[in-house]
């Protein structure tokens, strides 16, 4: 199992989370952050003061999945966020000790298998 | 001349400029966060460039004594404008009183190509705009034209605002062309409170855009100020009806729009009709406003903020209904077909009409003209970025983390402004 850890721009993201829905990734989460990955800072100006912007407005996706789905998310995520241009992103894939699910208390790989239809 | 007549007046005028802010909060709530201040900004910046051209020459060309066409060249720079009567206020107030009408028509146009439009192109396209349509459509109907001639009416600009802003609304939209995220992804409104707070504004405006146009502080301007009021409540009440109907529950963005398109179709019928016509007028026009709405989204078509659902055919079926509803006991002489006058109703629809595919055939040439001199679209990458940050240099929304101030002694300042130049030419990021 790893946790899949991406930093994508925030107008890539609808295109990623469909990407990422055809590779069957059906459990993720994400959060809105700002970060400095080597891109140019855009300069804006404000009533005579002018500022560089050092943060870009990014959007981590972070999720668990079993060993045989960290191939099909990260190409999922590649070919969904890529512009080509710099400030695209990052992939970071990180073991994980142990997953539960806190419904079920199923764990590991069975805590990461999407369930179709929830029980009532 | 007379005091209260110049009082209200001047009440009036700065109703309907606050009319143009207003409709900045009802559409920037609409678009996406980051291009909410660019589409505040389309609206804010006619309320400069438009009211500037209008008291040049615009103004001249609608209103100076000309042909039956377009006004002439008399008024240019505003000769033998001043004080004097004209009416019973004075010839300078009625002119300024005007201009805040070409400064919302102007703005108006913005919702069908906002989110991609760029801003530069924006501004030459409403200054060329106001003096080559608007101007010359308020002549045929106000300014003495052949509209006048043939006996239209339209009180306060059904079809010279608001069908004339939606026409060219239309071929701009189709010009420009689709936004690259729609009918891909939803584009939801970022701030709908925003555009609630501009309907309510914009009905608070449009008390001096429909009962202004009386001109005069006298029993017309009261029965197009209570119209004012009665159109867009039983517009409001309807589409109520139509969301519980359709769907069991009532939308803020619905309400929000439905009181736009009240008020919209009640422009032209104001100080003609009773208030049970307005009623009835409000409530009437509300149905085909909405179903329009939920049409358009399923087409190509990307009018992203509907100007024609809501302006074009709320305005077209307020005409029209002006032309059925239009009653001498109030009016003091214009009738409709109620009132057994059978030819009001084509002479309405014929108005709408022409002024349509007047706007649209020009508006389109405008556009066309202008491509050939500048970009009108930015560029896709720009597009996802967001409008703000590359033609306005601002956020609207920015906690100002990671701000870094720069000094104009920095020795690196000089490259800073080269590096904002080359983004807003659609480079970096």
């Amino acid at each position: 199992m790893k946790l899949i850890v991406a930093i994508v721009r925030p107008e890539q993201l609808s295109d990623v989370l469909e990407a990422l829905f055809h590779a069957e990734v059906r459990g993720l989460t994400i959060s809105r952050v700002q970060g400095h990955g080597g891109e140019m800072e855009h300069v804006e100006n404000y009533r005579g003061t002018t500022v560089k912007m050092a943060l870009a407005e990014k959007v981590r996706i972070e999720i668990g999945v079993s060993n045989h789905f960290v191939e099909p998310t990260i190409n999922a995520i590649i070919s969904a966020a890529r512009t080509g241009e710099v400030g695209d992103g990052k992939i970071m894939v990180i073991p994980i000790e142990t997953i539960y699910r806190i419904r079920t208390g199923e764990q590991d790989q069975d805590a990461v298998t999407p369930v179709d239809t929830p029980p009532q | 001349m007379n005091s209260a007549d110049i009082a209200w007046m001047l009440v009036s005028t700065a109703l309907v400029l606050l009319m143009t802010p207003a409709l900045g909060f009802f559409y920037g709530g609409m678009v996406r966060s980051k291009n909410a201040l660019n589409t505040l900004m389309m609206s804010f910046a006619a309320l400069g460039p438009v009211a500037v051209v209008w008291a040049l020459l615009g103004y001249s060309l609608a209103f100076a004594p000309g042909v039956p066409a377009v006004g002439s060249f008399a008024y240019a720079g505003l000769r033998d404008v001043g004080l004097q009567p004209q009416g019973t206020i004075p010839h300078l107030l009625f002119m300024a009183y005007q201009g805040t009408f070409a400064i919302i028509t102007a703005a108006l146009i913005s919702g069908a190509v906002v989110e991609r439009l760029r801003f530069s192109a924006y501004l030459a396209f409403i200054v060329t705009w106001v003096l080559v349509v608007y101007a010359p459509v308020a002549h045929w109907v106000w300014g003495g034209g052949f509209l006048a001639t043939a006996g239209a009416l339209d009180f306060a600009g059904g079809a010279v605002v608001h069908v004339n802003a939606a026409a060219a609304a239309l071929v701009a939209a189709i010009v420009v062309g689709p936004r690259k995220d729609y009918g891909r992804h939803a584009m939801l409104p970022h701030n709908v409170p925003f555009t609630l707070l501009g309907a309510g504004l914009l009905w608070f405006g449009w008390f001096g855009f429909n009962a202004g146009s009386a001109l005069a502080a006298n029993t017309t301007a009261v029965l197009a100020f209570v119209n004012t009021l009665l159109a867009p409540a039983a517009a409001l009440a309807t589409w109520t009806l139509l969301d519980l109907s359709r769907e069991g529950r009532v939308t803020a963005v619905g309400a929000a729009t439905a009181i736009v398109v009240g008020l919209v179709a009640v422009t032209p019928a104001a100080g003609f009709v009773g208030p049970l016509a307005a009623l009835a007028l409000g409530a009437l026009a509300a149905v085909p406003s909405y179903f329009a709405l939920i049409y358009r989204a399923r087409t190509t078509l990307d009018d992203s903020l509907d100007v024609v659902a809501a302006h074009g055919l709320g305005g077209a079926t307020g005409a029209v209904l002006t032309g059925l509803f239009a009653d001498p006991t109030w009016s003091g002489g214009a009738s409709g077909l109620l009132a057994g006058n059978l030819w009001q109703v084509p002479i309405q629809l014929g108005s709408v009409l022409i002024v349509a595919a007047y706007s649209a055939t020009a508006t389109f040439g405008i556009l066309k003209l202008l491509a050939l001199v500048m970009p009108l679209r930015i560029s896709s990458k720009v597009e996802g970025v967001g409008l703000d940050v590359t033609e306005h240099g601002e956020e609207a929304y920015t906690g100002g983390d990671g701000a870094i101030l720069v000094s104009p002694k920095d020795s690196s300042f000089a490259r800073q402004m080269a590096e904002s130049v080359a983004l807003s030419n659609g480079g970096g990021l």
